[in-house]
């Protein structure tokens, strides 16, 4: 096969080209230069897509012997990906640029460039699997280790993506194998730090990113009942489940913790209570997507639907639940959500609402997290969190 | 089988160049040194800066040797404004048209950085200056003017400016002239007395030297503010030891690519960058060739280089372009600036007045003295396919970001 290999200058990406090459494919390396401004040098595991990284991954495309070239996607990286960053957090809502970089940008822009130019794959440094199902479609599965599983950021990925996808590290037992087996090619990335964080706020400090681009306007911090407690100097920084950077003077009356519950960026205020009133057990989502077929077992109702696990974070424990198909909604019009000032409010997505309940509570559920689906290891789909709500205590 | 089509980038030493560099490397002396050793390598490096300015039209004290054309850009720029302002704290002035090298844009933002003006000279759709544009802008205050900086032959569209002219509008006003003839150099006559200039940067790699030797060719009579501090070798305007090497490679590598301006190699070099714009503006109808005419003449010069063929292809993906030809065995350019791969759309063609768009769709040809007809013939041959697949991924890239 032609294989296009993203090569991010990482140790992943580089023991994930080096593998396509070992397989025998037509293997080109292209690191994606998806910063604007570039900065020269990488400061420790953070930040992204600097000339240092790009240089690294060249070294690496050069001591495998195929072609490398710096592809920009920066533009398209600045439009679906940091300005949906923005436009989510300015809706109160809770995003993932690393899906959404995935779902717009690598298996997207990148993927269809790449089959438009002759490719017949992309292959990245993800741990996730790629599993012929019985009838020969693809299926994504968790990577073999569970620690440095990325099925969940993949869960976008539609059918047709997988078929043009090459993982060719997901299988490996562990990171340390990974490294070891960079050592053992001469890999100059061998004992490059893992990146963390998000990759175009470089020093990792969220707040004081988003509050240059959003306009903030100081408001109230209030209790479920609505009495104010404190102020916030910007509802839209803060996300459901957060503990800390709250500010809030006079503590509850039991003396324990309080957390945000919700964040409502058309009143400006932001809801703070007891950790249990976190506790949801059903879930709304929407865009819903699948990774391979669409269930054929799930019906319309929760007696119609399926026994699955659902994971809501990168790296937190899947939980047993119940999912079913809910409605197909349309699109709200943008008139009809927040307005915001400069910031265009987005209307409320569209799409087959994905409907999932759980028998144990999850804490930290917030609006605009992905729940992705599975059974076992392979992933179902996944759908955008617009609801959650807790039947427990409705009841 | 490669071929290569990006000699405006660098181009190939050859053989008698890399013998004489070779030679010098293996010599020891420090053209400075008193003892014998450094006598001798003098002795190379004079003989190496007569040589070099014979080449050029200039006398051998007219040489200053830099490391490449980026530092005598800055030099020029930077040092003499710099000179010019310690004269007379009125000059503020710097004139320095929109379609320069970066080296040249760079410095200048600097010295806006430090509070000088700079006037922008616009350029026509053949991204040429026109020498009354220079007059006007002059005229509106000749005592504040510091310098005029305009290049001899622009790096991505080939166009040759009217230096000339533009040296005697300023010369009117005793303000000084500076070109960068770095892709001039070789491929048109430079001639530093005739162009009539008081500052001209080459550089040996575009001619067949090696990287890291250029020169700055100086009026006797202006003293630049040095850029770089320190031994003040080459007339105390430019420190650091003499790369003897560098300079007599650069001296033989000029003397050949200016002799192949008279003995047919550069005509028919000429003639197979037509053969080429032809039979692409034929297998592309709708490729749009950027910059000056192919054949005409601008004082006493071809309007545009003799090796460069730069199109805009509606629709194209450059970058994709280029990956497919680089494929197919053919080096070429998008002809645009990369930091990082971060192409920003190329500031010569906004400069033309082609939009964001079309500065996306450009590929630049440059041909080179050993370019062969077959070479031509082949990418011709490539090109169409080539340029559908990279339609298709300029299709695709659009798609969605909407």
């Amino acid at each position: 096969m032609k294989v296009l290999a993203a090569m991010s200058g990482g140790v992943d990406s580089a023991v994930a080209a080096a593998r396509a090459v070992d397989a025998g494919h037509e293997v080109v390396g292209v690191h994606l230069a998806l910063s604007r401004m570039p900065g020269t040098l990488r400061t420790g595991s953070r930040g992204c897509c600097t000339i240092e990284d790009s240089r690294d991954a060249h070294m690496v495309a050069g001591l495998l012997g195929i072609p490398f070239y710096v592809w920009d996607f920066s533009e398209r990286f600045k439009e679906d990906v940091v300005d949906d960053f923005i436009a989510e957090y300015a809706n109160g809502r809770t995003p993932n640029p690393c899906m959404r970089c995935n779902e717009k940008i690598k298996f997207a822009a990148l993927l269809d460039r790449a089959i438009a130019l002759g490719f017949d794959a992309v292959a990245t440094g993800h741990y996730a699997e790629i599993r012929p199902s019985a009838e020969g479609t693809p299926e994504l599965h968790r990577g073999a280790d569970l620690n440095k599983d990325q099925s969940y950021v993949l869960g976008v990925l539609t059918p047709d993506q997988l078929d043009h996808c090459l993982f060719p590290i997901g299988a490996s037992a562990s990171k340390a194998d990974v490294r070891a087996e960079a050592t053992r090619r001469g890999f100059p990335v061998a004992d490059k730090p893992d990146s963390y964080d998000i990759c175009f706020i470089p020093d990792g400090d969220t707040k004081a990113w988003l509050s240059d681009k959003i306009p903030m306007r100081p408001g109230l911090i209030q209790d479920e009942a609505g009495e104010a407690l404190g102020e916030h100097d910007g509802a839209m920084t803060f996300t459901v489940g957060q503990r800390k950077g709250l500010r809030i003077e006079r503590p509850a009356a039991d003396g324990r913790p309080r957390y945000v519950l919700g964040v409502d960026p058309q009143e400006n205020t932001v809801t703070v209570g007891p950790q249990e009133a976190l506790a949801v057990d059903e879930l709304e989502g929407i865009r819903t997507t699948w990774a391979g077929p669409a269930p054929a077992d799930m019906g319309r109702s929760e007696e119609a639907g399926i026994d699955c696990e659902v994971q809501i974070r990168a790296h937190s424990d899947p939980v047993p639940a119940r999912a079913w198909l809910g409605e197909v909604r349309t699109e709200v019009p943008a008139a009809e959500a927040a307005p915001l000032g400069p910031v265009v409010p987005r209307p409320r997505p569209a799409g087959q609402v994905l409907r999932v309940a759980v028998e144990e509570p999850l804490h930290g559920v917030a609006p605009g997290q992905t729940m992705v689906i599975y059974r076992g290891t392979r992933v179902l789909g996944q759908a955008t969190i617009d609801v959650s709500r807790s039947r427990a205590r409705a009841s | 089988m490669r071929a290569y089509f990006d000699h405006a980038a660098t181009s190939p030493l050859t053989d008698e160049v890399l013998g004489t560099y070779t030679d010098e490397l293996r010599r020891i002396g420090n053209a400075s040194s008193q003892h014998a050793e450094g006598q001798a390598a003098r002795v190379r490096l004079e003989s190496a800066r007569r040589r070099l300015a014979q080449a050029v039209g200039a006398e051998p004290a007219q040489v200053v040797f830099t490391s490449g054309g980026t530092e005598a850009d800055n030099l020029a720029v930077k040092g003499i404004h710099a000179a010019r302002l310690a004269q007379d704290p009125r000059r503020t002035r710097v004139l320095v048209s929109t379609i320069e090298h970066h080296a040249i844009l760079e410095s200048a933002e600097h010295l806006e950085s430090r509070g000088a003006t700079i006037e922008w000279l616009e350029v026509d759709r053949a991204g040429r200056v026109d020498p009354q544009v220079v007059a006007d802008v002059i005229a509106r205050d000749p005592e504040t003017v510091s310098l005029v900086s305009v290049m001899l032959a622009n790096n991505e569209i080939g166009t040759v400016q009217p230096i000339a002219r533009i040296a005697q509008i300023a010369h009117a006003h005793d303000i000084p002239v500076h070109t960068d003839a770095v892709q001039a150099l070789g491929q048109v006559p430079v001639d530093f007395a005739t162009l009539g200039v008081d500052a001209l940067s080459i550089t040996a790699h575009k001619v067949g030297g090696p990287v890291g030797v250029g020169a700055l060719v100086l009026s006797r009579t202006l003293a630049p503010v040095p850029v770089l501090h320190g031994g003040g070798q080459e007339r105390s305007v430019r420190s650091g030891t003499l790369d003897v090497a560098g300079a007599a490679a650069f001296a033989h590598a000029a003397e050949r690519a200016t002799a192949r301006l008279t003995d047919g190699t550069t005509a028919r070099m000429a003639a197979l960058r037509d053969r080429l714009a032809a039979g692409l503006l034929d297998t592309v109808p709708d490729a749009v060739l950027t910059g000056g005419d192919l054949d005409g003449d601008i004082d006493g010069l071809p309007a545009r280089l003799p090796g460069n063929v730069h199109v805009v292809l509606p629709g194209c993906e450059g970058a994709s372009l280029l990956f497919l030809l680089d494929a197919a065995g053919f080096a070429t350019s998008t002809g645009s600036a990369c930091q990082a791969g971060v192409a920003r759309p190329s500031h010569v063609l906004l400069a033309c007045g082609f939009d964001e768009e079309q500065s996306r769709s450009a590929q630049r040809f440059t041909l080179g003295p050993e370019t062969t007809q077959q070479q031509v013939d082949a990418l011709l041959a490539a090109l169409p396919e080539a340029v559908e697949r990279s339609r298709q991924a300029g299709l695709v890239g659009a798609g969605g970001a909407r």
